[in-house]
């Protein structure tokens, strides 16, 4: 078994054409007086999977649109491996595309489909028909290759599309939001697969989504795009541990926002001095950007663990964690901790809050409206 | 209750299938009665009248003229509409109402309002180009726009054209082959209801072709009756008859198509 796999690996492998390296330069789009890109820079290295986050109207679907060729660019240059694609007319731009809305074609077969752009590419017949075999094979649907789209289900319809995009081998990979229109479960599943295949043919990919779970658990990178402009790129443990800025906080994952006040490099709130992320700060007022997770909770009388006392108004089961909303008289935090120890708390406890010395993020955007 | 409301309606379905019945199929059966009367006030019923349409030389080249007008005008139709409203809906949709408006025009216009515009271009069409029948295919173009773009535009709003004209460029397809191998296969029946519609349209033209001195079927047959009443109804029953088999075959030949796909599923 284990051969078995190792085998189809290298063949896959073998089969893949070297990975390349894509370059977005300074791109720009605008729509009417609406910049969807004002200046986008963005390398993702061959073989690497970049996810754009944002919220909608931020521009990573113009930016991936700009990459197919699906769109004209009003400035910048597109460059897949090397080669300038800017002025190239989408069918001649060799990127595979996934698309939010199901998009095989009705009248054709999952085989046939696939097997679409290689008929495009003058691939002959029987060499066509394998290799759609084989790409249906990798995303687990050999079996339904003879199915018409409306007798598979979305899952399935939008693997099929991967298969489809994958055939021609491409030079990049383009996912739009692939999974947005998936339930949950599916979703993570499919989530898991695209990446898995994305690891075996090796094709350097960018995917556009608005989940910042999706995006944090298969890439490579994340790029948080606001306004037609990138506010970070990196891991994304980095992305969430260490935000550029404060949009980038608050949109990737939860975030309390406790005022306090900056002094010798570190911000102290409610009593806490925390250190910061970015050091050089000038002192003053300030609001920190606290993660749900870095407060810790505890039983009123557990003098031990701070001044901080407040009430618990809302509890959230989430499965293995908890959400715990506090109300700390001026202001209200949320508290992400492991179910256990979340049950001891119900509504209308009187608890103890802790903040764990993290560093963390400070924003001066409106630190004056709350003392 | 519900049963009651449901019988009533049956009965109004069917007086009204009766009444319409009654009302196509009368003056049918009129012609087909008057196309077969012999000559003599009691003599036999015959069918000479239909026999003998094949004896007027200009009735049978109207029919012919008039069939290849009726291809040429649908194949030019599907030409010239479905990329045109296919690249409207994708890259100016701000142009959808523009062009519905001018094609839905040739409706409004009366066509002696219509020739009246035509008759001096079709005299330099004639002087410079060619002075052949086929040539009114320019104007019968015209005429079924309306019809076509109806029926072209129903399909079109069936299809995601958006997404599977992306997906099928992405894949290496230009716009012709997006048009001709993924937007038309997946709208064939409103393809072809704008055929049909074509066709019928052209065969049973008379006003446009007649100012213009060309004689297509349906000049011939006015032409004809006026010296032989008994050939001309029996040529208008034939043609109704032949546009009649016509679009049962052309509907015959969409069903079996989406059929043979089904049962290839079934199969497999």
């Amino acid at each position: 078994m284990t051969a078995l796999v190792t085998q189809t690996d290298a063949a896959a492998r073998s089969e893949s054409r070297a990975s390349v390296e894509v370059r977005l330069e300074d791109l720009r789009r605008q729509y009417g007086s609406v910049h969807a890109l004002d200046g986008l820079n963005l390398t993702i290295g061959a073989g690497e999977l970049v996810a754009l986050l944002g919220p909608s109207g931020c521009g990573k679907t113009t930016a991936l649109r700009l990459v197919a060729g699906l769109e004209d660019a009003d400035g910048g240059r597109v460059v897949i491996g090397g080669r300038d694609v800017t002025l190239l007319p989408a069918n001649r731009r060799d990127a595979g595309m996934v698309f939010q809305a199901y998009s095989l074609f009705p009248h054709m077969t999952a085989r046939q489909n696939v097997a679409f752009g290689l008929r495009m590419r003058k691939v002959a017949s029987r060499e066509r028909l394998r290799r759609a075999g084989e790409m249906l094979e990798l995303v687990g649907l050999a079996a339904q290759s003879d199915r018409y789209a409306h007798q598979l289900s979305g899952g399935q319809q939008q693997r099929v599309a991967l298969a489809r995009a994958l055939a021609i081998r491409p030079s990049v990979l383009l996912l739009d939001e692939p999974l947005s229109a998936l339930d949950a479960k599916v979703r993570s599943q499919l989530r898991d697969e695209i990446r898995r295949v994305q690891l075996e043919v090796g094709t350097t990919t960018l995917f556009v989504t608005h989940d910042q779970e999706e995006a944090l658990a298969i890439a490579d990178r994340v790029g948080v795009m606001r306004a037609g402009r990138l506010e970070q790129l990196a891991p994304p443990t980095t992305v969430y541990t260490q935000p550029a800025t404060a949009f980038v906080a608050e949109f990737v994952g939860l975030t309390n926002r406790l005022s306090g006040v900056v002094r010798g490099g570190a911000v102290e709130v409610r009593g806490v001095r925390i250190p910061l992320i970015a050091a050089g700060g000038a002192d003053g007022p300030a609001v920190a950007l606290v993660r749900p997770e870095a407060v810790s909770l505890s039983a009123a009388t557990d003098t031990a663990t701070g001044p901080l006392l407040g009430t618990v108004i809302a509890l959230a089961f989430l499965g293995a964690s908890s959400r715990v909303t506090v109300d700390l008289g001026d202001a209200v935090v949320l508290v992400q901790i492991p179910t256990a120890d979340a049950v001891a708390y119900p509504a209308g406890t009187r608890v103890r809050v802790a903040l764990r010395l993290d560093p963390v993020l400070i924003t001066r955007d409106d630190a004056t409206v709350t003392p | 209750m519900n049963r009651r409301r449901h019988r009533r309606l049956q009965l109004f379905r069917t007086i009204v299938l009766v009444v319409l019945g009654i009302f196509f199929l009368v003056p049918i059966g009129a012609m087909v009665e008057f196309s077969t009367r012999g000559v003599g006030i009691n003599s036999p019923r015959t069918l000479s009248s239909f026999t003998s349409i094949f004896s007027y030389p200009d009735l049978t080249g109207a029919i012919v003229a008039s069939l290849e007008l009726a291809a040429i005008t649908s194949a030019a139709m599907l030409l010239l509409l479905l990329p045109t409203m296919v690249w409207v809906r994708l890259r100016v949709p701000r142009m959808v109402r523009v062009i519905e408006v001018l094609c839905l025009a040739p409706l409004t216009i009366p066509a002696i309002v219509l020739v009246v515009g035509l008759a001096p271009l079709y005299q330099w069409i004639n002087i410079n180009l060619s002075d052949s029948i086929l040539t009114l295919g320019f104007a019968y173009l015209i005429l079924v726009l309306p019809y076509a773009y109806r029926s072209l535009d129903a399909g079109l709003s069936g299809v995601d054209v958006r997404t599977l004209s992306e997906a099928a460029r992405s894949l290496g397809a230009g716009w012709a082959t997006v048009v001709s191998r993924i937007i038309v296969p997946n709208m064939s029946s409103a393809v072809l209801n704008a055929c049909l519609l074509s066709v019928a349209v052209v065969l049973g033209e008379f006003t446009i072709a007649n100012l213009l001195n060309f004689e297509n079927l349906q000049v011939a047959i006015a032409t004809i009756g006026r010296a032989n009443a008994g050939v001309s109804i029996a040529v208008a029953v034939a043609s109704l008859l032949f546009v009649f088999v016509l679009l049962l075959a052309l509907s015959f030949v969409s069903r079996s198509g989406s059929r043979r796909r089904r049962v290839r599923v079934g199969v497999t």
